[in-house]
């Protein structure tokens, strides 16, 4: 990715030598600084384990080191100088993983100063990044942390068409965002149906309904079909000059000169990388009708939706996600609150679930994000009163693996297997139970969070000195 | 009854009714752990004997009459039903859609005169979905409009029965106070506060025909403030920092005779003494942890611990969407993972609004002659995975079913939909 990248603002002294380079978009000009923090190894002792892959075990061993997670099973050697854990009685998850953040966008306190979150100024912003609004002193992140929260996708809002990228970020302190993004873990795009567009442009010149909302998309799909054509095209004949620059054939004076490179246009870049499927569309889409036509949408484009979000109809097309290999993020049970939201039940998470599709407790909420465990649980339960039938293990992959595998980090966190990072959280009890709290929390192996050992707080900037300071949250 | 007379009664208008007359009917509700609410405490093994809507006896050796239905609640929890302390449900069914929002009039003259009975809606969707989570009585009020004060409160049962569901009409009324209130009020909190104690003053003083040529409330907002005024009738103020809270408490000690409510409290914890010494209770959502303002920089899990550990009688709502307030026992339940106790977390979704609204002889407890609003649970109420099996309010078994179920068991099955098609199922 790095390699021959000619910066965009020097592009006109490349143009017409004979010994110019090719030019690159830069995919990651706000890269991640992230480091895990210190650690030691860790060995938690008989625990309870739902492992993020579906599977239940009862007293097993997890041991931790180098920031991974090395072992799963039962009677595990401790290393030298590991710490260890007695967890009896309690219980051990993959952390969880929220897709559907406005932390550090929306930060508390919630005034106008701190509201970032919605480039609400046109129906198309894809040229704008979550990650640009997002304040790292957010006091949301730790009260989220404290909940067991190690990874999150933080979103811009669902005001446009298409919204802007969205950002993945570890959920660690930090001074700055790239010092919390995931590394390696592509952008998302938002995009948005139904009411939201259509209310808040129909007075400002469109989209005004929801046929408004399919042409913007398309029109915009077009544009974004062109413009990849563009860089396609341009690198095609790049290659094409490369190899013939030196030969003899090259006669003509035009021949010796480098192809010109496509004008840059950021919001195009964000909808060519969806076609490219480099980046993943998250979309904020409630009626099942919407999402149906969304996927016939992404067909005559050709790119794929990763998840719809909200979905609070997502029940009633179960089948359709599932043949299209789309998520739903939902809620537990919320609704009721706008139109597109009316038919909210609350088996919409298992029944999406046991259709076979890949279902995700999201919050969109700074205080859903603290207690995602719960909304599970509450959706399990609705789910087996209906008779589905489905195990704990099985709720825990709607929190930690089919959210890493929507994100595209899947290979990397959301499962307790080793190699993949040690992202952990030892709760108190079983998770599903009101009365548990997250004791200790792990990133990469290290300690960010824990309940019994203030040393392992954290307390924001905008939190010290105030009233709350250090208080138990 | 015309307009005036109408006003002139609120304070002493009981008209308690529960939500269909049950008449002669007697169920016995057996061999369930019992959460009487009482100094009875928790019953292992105990009947519940409900008898034309009404609680006849709790115990363990109670003899069950002929005649009786009998429940086996064997296994099960058996309690009252729960009493959300604030909410908006039967006043709003989508709250984007304003013709179907009738929580706020900001274009109105009126403000406290507005009676929510007259937007409520038993029919409503929320009505049904908290009715099957438990929830058997809800405080109900209109949101402030364009002034400080929303209208006239009250109490309903979630029978969902259209001709007689009120429990108590004109049983409070709320004032926006903190950030809210300042903004309203034409700018600060000494705007808000001016303006509260004014309307007290004139509300106290209003002779209906003789009102001052100054006053700032009308005539009919005048009239239904009085009762506030005087003492009659509870006044839930919405406050947040501690330092408004101890306004609120000066309020208190320059008129003794006010019935005040603390609403929100997010920093009750740091005067919770004060609060308790004032006899202040305070209505909360346990889960709000954040400084999601200027005016709760303290926010804290552990306020509901704190405050019921210094003796202030807390009740506690999940506020906001009236689609929500039947998530009320996750609110409590997550005060009891942060110290407060079950009994007291408990107490504060059932006996705690009851007593706030002077209703503690009728409803929030299992004992004799209580209204029998009474639930059976499969486990816990306060837990995540449980749920009502049997919801009576007045004595009267309910339908566990709603617009939300019927769509579930629509789309519970998608596979043989061309034989048999949704829109026929």
């Amino acid at each position: 990715m790095i390699k021959q990248i000619a910066l965009a603002g020097a592009l006109s002294l490349a143009y017409g030598t004979a010994n110019a380079q090719m030019v690159e978009i830069d995919k990651n000009p706000f890269p991640s600084t992230y480091e895990p923090m210190p650690s030691q190894p860790v060995l938690i002792r008989g625990a309870h384990v739902f492992d993020g892959t579906g599977a239940e075990l009862s007293k097993a061993d997890l041991l931790m080191e180098n920031g991974k997670i090395t072992a799963l099973g039962e009677n595990l050697e401790a290393p030298q100088g590991a710490r260890i854990i007695d967890g009896t009685g309690k219980w051990v998850t993959p952390g969880i993983i929220d897709v559907h953040s406005h932390l550090g966008v929306y930060a508390s306190p919630g005034i106008r100063a701190t509201a970032d979150g919605n480039e609400a100024t046109n129906p198309n912003t894809a040229e704008v990044s979550s990650e640009h609004g997002v304040w790292p002193h957010d006091p949301g992140f730790n009260r989220a942390r404290a909940g067991g929260v190690t990874a999150l996708m933080v979103l811009p809002g669902s005001a446009n068409l298409f919204g802007g990228r969205g950002t993945v970020l570890k959920n660690v302190p930090s001074r700055t965002v790239q010092g919390m993004k995931f590394p390696g873990a592509p952008y998302a795009l938002k995009m948005a149906c139904g009411e939201n567009p259509k209310r808040v442009y129909g007075q400002k010149g469109g989209p005004g309904s929801r046929m408004g909302n399919f042409a913007g998309y398309r029109k915009n799909w077009i544009k974004a079909q062109a413009y990849k054509k563009s860089w396609d095209d341009y690198r095609a004949d790049y290659a094409k000059w490369e190899a013939k620059k030196d030969s003899n054939s090259a006669k003509k004076d035009k021949d010796k000169k480098a192809p010109k490179a496509p004008k840059r246009n950021l919001q195009m870049e964000t909808l060519m990388g969806v076609l490219n499927g480099e980046i993943i569309v998250n979309m904020h889409c409630y009626r099942a009708d919407e999402m149906a036509q969304v996927i016939d949408m992404s067909k005559e484009f050709g790119y794929h939706v990763g998840a719809f979000h909200h979905a609070v109809e997502a029940y009633k097309v179960a089948d359709l996600l599932r043949e299209n290999d789309t998520c739903a993020a939902m809620w537990a049970d919320w609704g009721g609150f706008k139109m597109e939201a009316y038919d909210s039940i609350r088996e919409n998470i298992p029944l999406v679930h046991k259709a076979g599709a890949c279902a995700i407790v999201h919050s969109d909420s700074e205080v859903g994000i603290q207690r995602l465990n719960q909304e599970a649980a509450k959706a399990l339960a609705d789910g087996n009163k209906a008779g589905l039938n489905i195990s704990q293990g099985e709720a825990w992959t709607w929190l930690s693996s089919n959210p890493a595998k929507l994100l595209g980090i899947g290979d990397k966190t959301g499962a307790l297997k080793p190699g993949l990072n040690a992202d952990v959280v030892l709760w108190s009890g079983n998770p599903f139970s009101v009365y548990s709290r997250a004791d200790i929390v792990f990133v990469d192996g290290a300690r960010v969070f824990d309940r019994h050992d203030k040393s392992h707080q954290a307390v924001s900037d905008f939190e010290l000195g105030q009233p709350g300071e250090g208080d138990e949250k | 009854m015309s307009i005036l007379g109408k006003f002139a009664t609120a304070g002493a208008l009981l008209c308690l009714a529960s939500a269909a007359p049950a008449w002669a009917q007697t169920i016995a509700i057996t061999g369930g752990k019992v959460i009487t609410n009482t100094a009875q405490g928790q019953l292992e093994n105990a009947t519940v004997l409900i008898e034309d809507g009404k609680i006849l006896s709790v115990g363990p050796d109670i003899a069950i009459p002929e005649g009786a239905t009998r429940i086996d609640a064997s296994g099960k929890w058996v309690t009252p039903g729960l009493f959300a302390p604030l909410s908006q449900v039967g006043l709003v069914e989508i709250s984007l859609e304003a013709s179907t929002d009738d929580s706020r009039a900001e274009k109105s003259e009126f403000s406290v005169a507005l009676d929510g009975v007259d937007g409520f809606n038993p029919k409503a969707e929320a009505v049904a979905i908290t009715k099957i989570e438990g929830m058997t009585r809800i405080a109900v009020s209109t949101g402030p409009g364009e002034n400080i004060f929303s209208g006239a409160g009250f109490i309903a049962d979630t029978s969902g029965d259209v001709v007689n569901s009120i429990t108590r009409d004109h049983a409070f009324v709320m004032v926006q106070m903190g950030e809210r209130g300042a903004r309203i009020a034409g700018g600060s909190r000494p705007a808000a506060w001016a303006y509260l104690r004014n309307a007290l003053t004139e509300a106290r003083q209003y002779r209906p025909g003789r009102a001052r040529k100054d006053a700032l409330l009308n005539g009919p907002d005048a009239m239904a403030l009085k009762p506030v005024a005087e003492g009659r009738m509870p006044l839930l103020v919405f406050v947040n920092r501690a330092s408004d809270l101890m306004t609120l408490i000066r309020l208190h000690e320059a008129q003794p005779k006010l019935d005040l409510v603390a609403v929100g409290a997010a920093e009750g914890w740091m005067v919770a003494d004060e609060l308790a010494a004032a006899g202040i209770p305070v209505i909360l959502e346990p889960q709000n942890n954040l400084p999601s303002s200027f005016e709760s920089l303290g926010a804290t899990m552990t306020n509901a611990a704190r405050l019921q550990k210094a003796g202030v009688t807390i009740a506690i709502a999940q506020l906001g969407e009236a689609f929500n307030a039947r998530l009320a026992p996750q609110q409590a339940g997550d005060a009891v993972a942060n110290g407060l106790s079950w009994d007291a977390a408990f107490a504060a979704i059932t006996s705690a609004p009851a007593q706030i609204f002077g209703l503690e002889d009728e409803l929030g407890t299992l004992q004799s002659g209580m209204i029998a609003d009474v639930v059976v649970w499969d486990g816990d109420p306060l837990e995540l995975m449980t749920s009502p099996d049997y919801v009576f309010i007045g004595g009267e078994a309910q339908s566990l079913s709603s617009r939300q179920t019927k769509l579930r068991d629509r789309y519970l099955d998608l596979k043989d939909a061309k034989e048999n098609p949704f829109a026929y199922r």
